[in-house]
């Protein structure tokens, strides 16, 4: 057979495509339920952890024993939805208003995970930025009084390796986040600044030496989203 | 022909050796560069190439009479992205942080030379058993080099393997330090600088005159 004919090779080029485009399309529909479900458990993991809980095997089952409700905040501070934290189920589970907001929504919706670590009450508040060279997000995670924090989460897509990307070191970076204060004077003044110039301490972190730019992306994103809930901030929790 | 002739153990054997595809032809540099930082995600991708090649020189063996000799680049290139998208799928489906730490370098396997390579160069004119053999070696000798340069640079840059920090608390309390610079990219180009020196400088064959 003359395979350099005309009709041969757009004959054969569409049967090849059609055949690789059934073939990817049942991949992709086979193994959804599965990637989703990585995708969530991941993000259960990273919000656990701001609340330096680590390690965890069974995310979903340290979710469930934590997360006590996911709330969604109007402007004034005042919940506007509450709903049960994530539950999963067979069908890709329960969501959570919360846990449905994606990075983009942080500041119309103002989604807040509420936790209880040993007794006591914990909010958790979503992240997200850019670094150097792309996306940061993480999660914080502040105390009863709405103004301590009790721990951070940071993550990134494509900092430098050893620099930038050190802002997911939990003893190195993030560590040092906890007991600092959020607000003062009614603004957010929680901040990282350059590596050796912390003024205020109540306040202030070190920045990373070497990734500057990464520093500030981490410190533009607290003072941006935090301030999104300043009024709920602002407000001493009554328990 | 017997299914392990001698020919066909040179077929399988060589890549891992004498023409191995990273430090003689000198291919696959820029994913041997980016994913080699520590080990774990070095072994994915190099079992990753290595299914990937050996399934794509097989299809692409299979096919070989029948493409059309003027798209014949465009469907080895279907053929390698089809399969690539699949492992990629399937890495987000069952080792979901390995998929997170790869991120864009699976999805590039499609433009590592030592894919086209082998297609063009090998599968487009041997068997299919020929043509399996030739990429499990060549994805193996592609593997070896990133596990021992993904070992070196976890090893002296972050004190660790697998993650498990080994360089014992001691060292560092009497002064030693990690090589920050083993994790930049540029450190991976020396290490397969030096073990190219290596292995010309213990082969003769290798050696220009």
């Amino acid at each position: 057979m003359n395979t350099n004919k005309n009709s041969y090779t757009f004959i054969y080029a569409s049967i090849v495509v059609i055949i690789v485009a059934f073939l990817l399309a049942f991949v992709s529909s086979a193994l959804h339920s599965r990637q989703q479900k990585n995708i969530d458990l991941d993000k259960m993991k990273q919000v656990l952890a701001s609340l330096n809980v680590r390690n965890v095997k069974d995310a979903e089952a340290a979710y469930k024993q934590y997360i006590v409700s996911e709330q969604l905040l109007s402007a004034d501070g005042s919940v506007a939805t509450s709903t049960q934290p994530y539950q999963m189920g067979e069908k890709g589970g329960d969501k959570g208003c919360a846990f449905l907001c994606t990075t983009a929504d942080i500041l119309d919706k103002r989604p807040v995970f509420v936790a209880s670590v040993d007794g006591q009450t914990k909010y958790v508040f979503p992240l997200y930025g850019n670094g150097l060279w792309g996306p940061i997000w993480g999660y914080v995670s502040l105390n009863a009084d709405r103004q301590t924090v009790y721990g951070v989460y940071f993550s990134h897509a494509s900092e430098t390796p050893g620099l930038g990307a050190e802002i997911t070191n939990y003893e190195k970076f993030q560590v040092p986040f906890g007991g600092k204060h959020v607000m003062k004077d009614g603004s957010v003044a929680l901040s990282v600044v350059k590596n050796g110039n912390v003024k205020d301490a109540e306040f202030e972190i070190n920045g990373l030496s070497g990734a500057t730019f990464t520093s500030k992306g981490v410190s533009d994103m607290l003072q941006k989203d935090l301030s999104a809930y300043a009024a709920f901030l602002g407000v001493e929790s009554n328990q | 022909m017997s299914l392990f002739s001698k020919k066909n153990k040179e077929v399988f054997t060589a890549p891992l050796g004498k023409n191995n595809p990273v430090t003689v032809q000198v291919l696959g540099i820029c994913s041997a560069l980016a994913v080699t930082a520590q080990l774990k995600p070095a072994i994915v991708m190099g079992l990753s190439v290595t299914i990937i090649v050996a399934l794509s020189n097989l299809v692409i063996s299979l096919l070989r009479n029948t493409i059309p000799n003027r798209v014949r680049i465009i469907i080895q290139l279907v053929v390698v992205a089809a399969l690539v998208t699949i492992v990629s799928e399937v890495l987000k489906a069952f080792a979901y942080d390995v998929s997170v730490q790869l991120s864009v370098y699976i999805g590039l396997i499609i433009t590592n030379c030592i894919l086209m390579g082998r297609l063009e160069a090998f599968a487009m004119s041997n068997g299919p058993w020929e043509s399996l053999l030739d990429g499990l070696g060549n994805g193996l000798g592609y593997a070896k080099i990133l596990v021992i340069v993904a070992f070196l640079r976890e090893l002296f840059g972050s004190g660790c393997l697998f993650g498990y920090r080994v360089i014992p608390q001691w060292c560092y309390d009497h002064g030693y330090l990690d090589n920050g610079l083993m994790l930049m990219p540029p450190m991976a180009l020396i290490i397969v600088g030096c073990i190219i020196w290596w292995q010309r400088a213990h082969n003769k064959d290798l050696q220009e005159q």
